[in-house]
């Protein structure tokens, strides 16, 4: 279909800007491998101080780059798939906001003001800006769920007795839980951190800061997960040459994900005082129930995916496999979503490692949690984020792709990346090896009293690893970037997306085509699993922090 | 196989039995560990000034109790020798910013935090130095925070 061009480039901007600022991000992830594995003994390379760089990487690469990626394509899918575009008025000033907030953000970043990391844990005090540039992105990307919710009404009014579009139904429900888990967020940031670093409050509660800030932080790694989900489910299928599996078990997986994303922050806090062992085990508990729409989306994508091999001509139990489009560039969506699978299963494993209540104190903070979540956020999410990133591109563009051979290997090298670099990591951290570390500057500098020569060997590893996926991600730049400033070929403002069928397509479910129970029930249960918490933060915890800068251990602004 | 109405696939019916017992293995292993091996997350405790004087208190020859403050950017006391079989309890708060807790070789895993006081024990049974490290993120002098437990060298009996 064709879409206006306000909206065009409305998408095209918010995937630009942060796909430009992730060169930095991907720099300094390489940079830390490369500071961890001892070759460099300085707290700073090339005018970036390593928990600088630690923060830019973190924030551009985890919340900025996912945000927009998220609203950008939730404007593609909505218009998309209930052929209607959203609202001129509210789309821009989302897009204002956001980058108003990522400009604010960015500055007191690269200004060194700022050197806090992406969980800006107080009483470590950012400049102000830094706070207020993330709450501001943040709000800027509240506006379009409104927008998107008006624009469905409508559309069930007029298609009664119609399913809600798969990929509607699942991007409704991740800006839901984004606008619900941010609501805590938006709360520490603005009026508790904010007034607190401007000086105008004395001290901030750091227990209870820490769990809004995991309230937000936990269903955050949803948000991000999500339209990788809706791709999964909606293109995948077709891109591999069958159909979606059932329809049904997409709309019931999006649905847990509803109910059980949020109540389950406190996972990360197991090791956090102030925090009462039953709730803790509370949360481990619900974090299993969130552990189940992905088992359920593994079975779905291998079913899915033997259905469409065996269309393709494949037999035998294992023969199918072979006939997948691996390497088709013409099908390149295949090959980003693919090694985010098979990186999923095992992101997925570690990852009830560490939701596991007393087994997390094994690996809490170490360099395994680091391991995990690469082969999460840095794997469907952020492959299926570039794959459709240059899609988009290229449809609203009108260009042809640039190197397409290269672009269809970028997966694979970054997968093979991604697994050395994860395996370095998570040896590691079974070791005791420290997440946020400069360890070249003390456990892996031999001339250190406090050399640690056992974690040479996985470091070396890590780093081979984060040469690997930095190669990729050069290729990836190159495609992006070639594929944006090229010359245009074909028709623009065009958007097509590789929409499945469904095998099993089951008649209508009320319950399954109605967002409105679900809510309700996601709201009691957050209600049931963090009004302990909250109230445990208050029952345990003594005076509040003053603001420290990094630099310093006298209190101060 | 019906579910609310609509015919359920039976292999997916399946992958979903499969599921929920996989799921029930994890939990109850979880939970056997819990009451088994009495590994658990660290206790509660109410914040009190005195938990910012670092020191290590005897309680007799095999029992100890570690007041630990940590600091930008070491931990109090930065070591601390104890004869083999010794059961310690760690207090641990902070004097500043958030700092990690980490005993090399043991599951105590836990963070300092201003104002919050948290508690875990832990038996020493073998001969040894223990590092600890700082695991979170805390300034410019993070990477240089460590301390040791030294168990079971000589000089201990004096």
């Amino acid at each position: 279909m064709k879409i206006s061009r306000w909206l065009r480039n409305v998408i095209l901007t918010e995937l630009f800007i942060p796909i430009t600022l992730l060169i930095v991000g991907i720099y300094h992830g390489l940079m830390q491998t490369v500071y961890r594995a001892g070759l460099i003994h300085q707290s700073s390379f090339a005018g970036l101080d390593y928990y600088q760089g630690l923060t830019l990487h973190g924030v551009i690469n985890a919340l900025v780059l996912t945000t927009f990626f998220a609203v950008a394509f939730g404007h593609a899918t909505v218009a998309y798939f209930l052929k209607v575009e959203p609202r001129k008025q509210p789309t821009k000033i989302s897009m204002w906001l956001m980058i108003a907030g990522t400009a604010m953000a960015s500055w007191a970043m690269f200004a060194g003001k700022a050197d806090v990391l992406y969980t800006f844990y107080p009483p470590l005090k950012a400049h102000p800006l830094f706070y207020l540039g993330l709450a501001v992105m943040i709000v800027g990307s509240w506006i379009p769920l409104f927008d998107w919710i008006g624009l469905l009404k409508s559309w069930r009014a007029s298609h009664v007795g119609e399913k809600v579009p798969l990929a509607v139904w699942g991007t409704v429900i991740n800006f839901i839980i984004w606008f619900t888990c941010t609501l805590s967020v938006a709360y520490e940031v603005l009026f508790m951190l904010l007034p607190w670093s401007l000086g105008w409050k004395a001290t901030v509660n750091v227990a209870l800061a820490r769990t809004l800030f995991w309230f937000f932080g936990h269903a955050l790694v949803y948000f991000w997960l999500l339209p990788a989900y809706v791709m999964y489910y909606s293109f995948l299928p077709k891109l591999a040459g069958g159909k979606l599996y059932s329809d049904l078990v997409g709309r019931i997986t999006f649905a847990i994900f509803l109910i059980f994303s949020i109540p389950v922050g406190v996972h990360h806090q197991f090791s956090d005082p102030s925090i009462e062992p039953n709730t803790k085990l509370t949360q481990s508990l619900l974090t299993f129930g969130v552990a189940l729409p992905s088992f359920l989306t593994a079975f779905t994508m291998f079913a899915t995916l033997e259905y469409a091999g065996r269309k393709n001509g494949g037999k035998g139990l294992f023969g199918w496999i072979g006939r997948l489009p691996f390497f088709d560039s013409s099908r390149y969506l295949f090959s980003y979503f693919i090694c985010g699978l098979i990186l999923f299963i095992f992101g997925g494993f570690t990852g009830i490692v560490n939701a596991s209540y007393e087994l997390n104190a094994v690996v809490h903070n170490t360099a395994f949690l680091p391991g995990h979540f690469h082969m999460t956020v840095a794997g469907p999410v952020i492959l299926a984020m570039l794959g459709m990133s240059v899609h988009l591109v290229s449809q609203l563009k009108g260009k042809k792709i640039f190197a397409p051979a290269l672009n269809t290997i970028v997966p694979y090298l970054w997968m093979i990346g991604v697994f050395i670099f994860s395996a370095g990591l998570m040896w590691g951290g079974l070791q005791g090896e420290p997440r946020r570390t400069n360890l070249g500057l003390s456990y892996l500098n031999p001339k250190s009293d406090l050399f640690h020569p056992q974690w040479v060997p996985d470091t070396l590893l890590t780093l081979c690893g984060g040469f690997i996926m930095f190669l990729a991600a050069v290729f990836f730049f190159i495609v992006f970037f070639g594929t944006f400033f090229r010359k245009q070929t074909q028709q623009a403002d065009q958007l097509e997306f590789p929409v499945s069928e469904a095998l099993h397509d089951e008649k209508i479910i009320p319950l399954f085509n109605d967002l409105r129970p679900w809510v309700i029930l996601m709201i009691l249960i957050i209600l049931i699993a963090y009004i302990p918490a909250i109230l445990d933060v208050f029952r345990f915890a003594g005076p509040g922090a003053p603001p420290h800068l990094p630099g310093s251990p006298v209190p101060g602004l | 196989m019906q579910f609310l109405g609509v015919e359920l696939d039976k292999y997916e019916f399946r992958a979903l039995l499969t599921a929920m017992v996989v799921m029930t293995i994890f939990i109850f292993s979880m939970l056997y560990v819990v009451g088994a091996r009495r590994s658990d997350v660290p206790q509660c405790v109410n914040f009190d000034k005195s938990y910012l004087t670092p020191r290590v208190d005897k309680i007799d020859d095999s029992t100890y109790e570690v007041y630990m403050v940590a600091q930008m950017w070491g931990f109090q006391p930065d070591e601390i020798r104890i004869p083999v079989g010794s059961t310690v309890d760690f207090y641990l708060t902070s004097k500043d910013v958030v700092h990690g807790f980490y005993i090399d070789g043991k599951d105590v895993n836990m963070m300092a935090e201003y104002g919050n006081v948290t508690k875990r024990t832990a038996k020493f049974n073998t001969a040894g130095v223990y590092k600890i490290f700082c695991h979170e993120y805390c300034g410019v002098g993070h990477q240089n925070m460590e301390a040791r437990i030294i168990v079971g060298f000589p000089s201990n009996q004096q």
